[in-house]
């Protein structure tokens, strides 16, 4: 028997009207691991998510959830999953407590349990000063975890954060990866999307990235960066007469393959063993009395993988067409 | 925030075994309860609830009423049955606008993706809606009595009539409910809502006898639902001396086939729309 992924899709299409949303979608996500979907607006990212959640009907292929096939058995699915969406889906006019007790009623849970169980989440979020309030006098940050807490009521076997931290100020959002990652730490199963490189870096075990309705790369965030090659040490030298000596340095530290901006001042070279390679560097420089203005390890950020990656799409299909796409989605 | 160190938690075990009909009836309560929550808690909400429909009340009664001649009686027994009418299809439109709503704060879909009962958001919104227009109509009654209307007949008539317009007040409220599962926007939704109320209420016998229109407006007047309706409501409250107990009657035949038509075509497909429909 196969073992079954707590998300498994192959081959999912989904069109709306002539705009192919999803044009054979595989990906799986493992129990207990978190598996970040990142693309850019328009990838089909939410599209995804929705047939995940079985919002909406796929055109083609198969998925299956929990278990579950999404189309076969949604309900059994919706006794299985907690989704927070893009938007938070709270009820403005109900208080903190009010919604969550709503939604643990709405999962079919005894009036007595949803209130218990809304307590220990508002006590879990620190919401429990805000509990009686109405939500819209909640700040941002307040929301986001109100809904995220709404979608942990039953402690559901899988969980769907779409685009979790979008529109949140920098320390909110990082509240926020501190959540994620204690759910991730204790074991649950979260599929996330994002389009923030840095925040599927910060929080996945496996990234997918999704690119016009396909999983054009996917693997660890170590695996991802490799293929755009390794860490780079970067030199900037303070006096011009000095580059050429530099290099020189370079050349025996690093690898024949330095590279040289002179207008800048600058050197790069690929770097096998990082911050063991800057140690001697400083020194050489240093006793050959070669005065430096900047030097770093530079470690390839999933934006490069993002680039290298949609950059070579473009060039194999040989048409303007993606480009040009990707230029519109892009601003 | 103290930053979170632990989210274990129980995990409660949902109900099982109730059959199906029961959660409908269930989560339709829930959620009927979260929209009455919020129509207490808006304030702008009480303004339409309350105040608009007194308002229209006393102008119509003291602006129009002088102008306005009805045959046999006097203008305030007549105008009071035709602006319940208009007000409890006016107060309909706002279920497809909250239901616009829910849909752009993503509320829907999260709905969507519970387990429970897919008739329960719209059972729920149409039940509170019904509750809060029959809130509306007890207040304009209460005015309407202090402006001199007097209405005749014995009391089960009454009630009956007060019946039939709750049922219109629910059938319309469904037509609401699929045309903001439609448009989807709170603004497109506020704009088809009314578009096609206003010409219904106003091109009917609501507020003047028909027999004052030009003929080609009277045909279309005479078996508009609204016109109907009041001229039900007319008889039953015995203060239209020109209806007889047989016109009475046909229009509550009419008033009731409207509403059990309109609630047949209208549930189905709404919550059909409602099963396949997402936020953008």
């Amino acid at each position: 028997m196969v073992v079954d992924h707590a998300v498994h899709a192959e081959g999912l299409v989904k069109n709306f009207g002539r705009v192919r949303a999803l044009d054979g979608l595989n990906l799986h996500v493992d129990e207990g691991s978190l598996l970040a979907l990142l693309g850019p607006n328009g990838a089909g990212k939410t599209t995804a998510v929705r047939i995940f959640t079985t919002l909406l009907k796929p055109d083609g292929g198969q998925a299956r959830v929990a278990g579950f096939d999404v189309v076969k058995e949604p309900d059994r699915i919706k006794a299985h999953i907690g989704l927070a969406g893009q938007t938070v889906a709270i009820d403005e006019f109900m208080t903190g407590q009010e919604n969550l007790e709503m939604i643990g009623r709405l999962y079919h849970l005894s009036g007595k349990d949803a209130k218990r169980r809304s307590l220990e989440l508002l006590v879990q979020f620190d919401l429990t000063d805000a509990a009686n309030r109405s939500a819209k006098t909640y700040s941002g940050g307040m929301r986001r975890r109100l809904d995220l807490a709404a979608s942990l009521v039953i402690l559901p076997p899988v969980l769907f954060l779409d685009e979790p931290t979008t529109g949140l100020d920098p320390r909110s959002r990082r509240q926020m990866w501190g959540i994620i990652s204690t759910l991730v730490a204790e074991g649950s199963t979260i599929l996330l999307t994002t389009q923030y490189l840095e925040e599927a870096d910060e929080l996945a075990n496996r990234i997918a990235v999704v690119d016009a309705g396909r999983v054009i790369a996917e693997g660890t965030s170590d695996e991802l960066k490799q293929r755009v090659g390794g860490d780079r040490i970067e030199v900037a030298v303070a006096r011009d007469g000095d580059l050429g000596r530099a290099a020189e340095v370079a050349r025996r530290q690093l690898s024949s393959d330095v590279s040289i901006d002179s207008h800048q001042r600058r050197l790069s070279g690929p770097s096998r063993d990082g911050t063991r390679q800057l140690a001697s560097l400083v020194r050489e420089f240093d006793a050959a009395g070669i005065e430096i203005t900047d030097l770093q390890l530079h470690r390839p950020s999933l934006d490069d993988v993002f680039l290298t990656l949609t950059g070579r799409q473009a060039e194999e299909e040989k048409t303007s067409e993606p480009s040009r796409r990707w230029a519109r989605r892009a601003s | 925030m103290a930053s979170v160190t632990a989210l274990a938690g129980t995990r409660y075990r949902p109900i099982s075994g109730r059959p199906a009909f029961v959660w409908a009836l269930l989560d339709a309560m829930v959620l009927a309860r979260r929209s009455i929550l919020e129509t207490i808690r808006v304030p702008e909400l009480i303004v339409f609830v309350a105040i608009q429909p007194i308002m229209f009340v006393l102008l119509f009664r003291y602006v129009f009423g002088g102008a306005i001649q009805v045959p046999g009686g006097q203008y305030v027994n007549f105008l009071m049955p035709g602006i319940f009418v208009q007000t409890v299809a006016f107060g309909g439109v706002t279920t497809g606008i909250s239901l616009a709503q829910d849909m752009q704060r993503g509320l829907i879909d999260r709905f969507r993706s519970l387990p429970m009962s897919s008739s329960a958001v719209l059972t729920g919104r149409t039940v509170a809606d019904l509750a809060r227009n029959l809130f509306t109509v007890v207040i304009m009654l209460i005015v309407g009595f202090l402006v001199g209307f007097r209405p005749g007949g014995i009391p089960f008539e009454f009630l009956l009539g007060i019946l039939v317009l709750m049922g219109f007040s629910f059938a319309f409220s469904w037509i609401s409910a699929f045309v903001g599962l439609m448009v989807r926007s709170v603004e497109a939704a506020q704009s088809f809502g009314f578009i096609w109320i206003f010409p219904l209420t106003f091109a009917s016998s609501a507020f003047v006898p028909v027999a004052t229109m030009p003929s080609w407006l009277q045909a279309f007047a005479r078996h508009n639902p609204v016109s109907v309706l009041a001229d039900a409501l007319r008889g039953l409250f015995h203060v239209n001396p020109a209806l007889t107990a047989a016109d009475t009657r046909w229009a509550l035949i009419q008033s009731v086939a409207w509403i059990l038509g309109i609630l047949l075509v209208f549930i189905p497909i709404s919550v059909l729309r409602y099963r396949r429909t997402t936020a953008r």
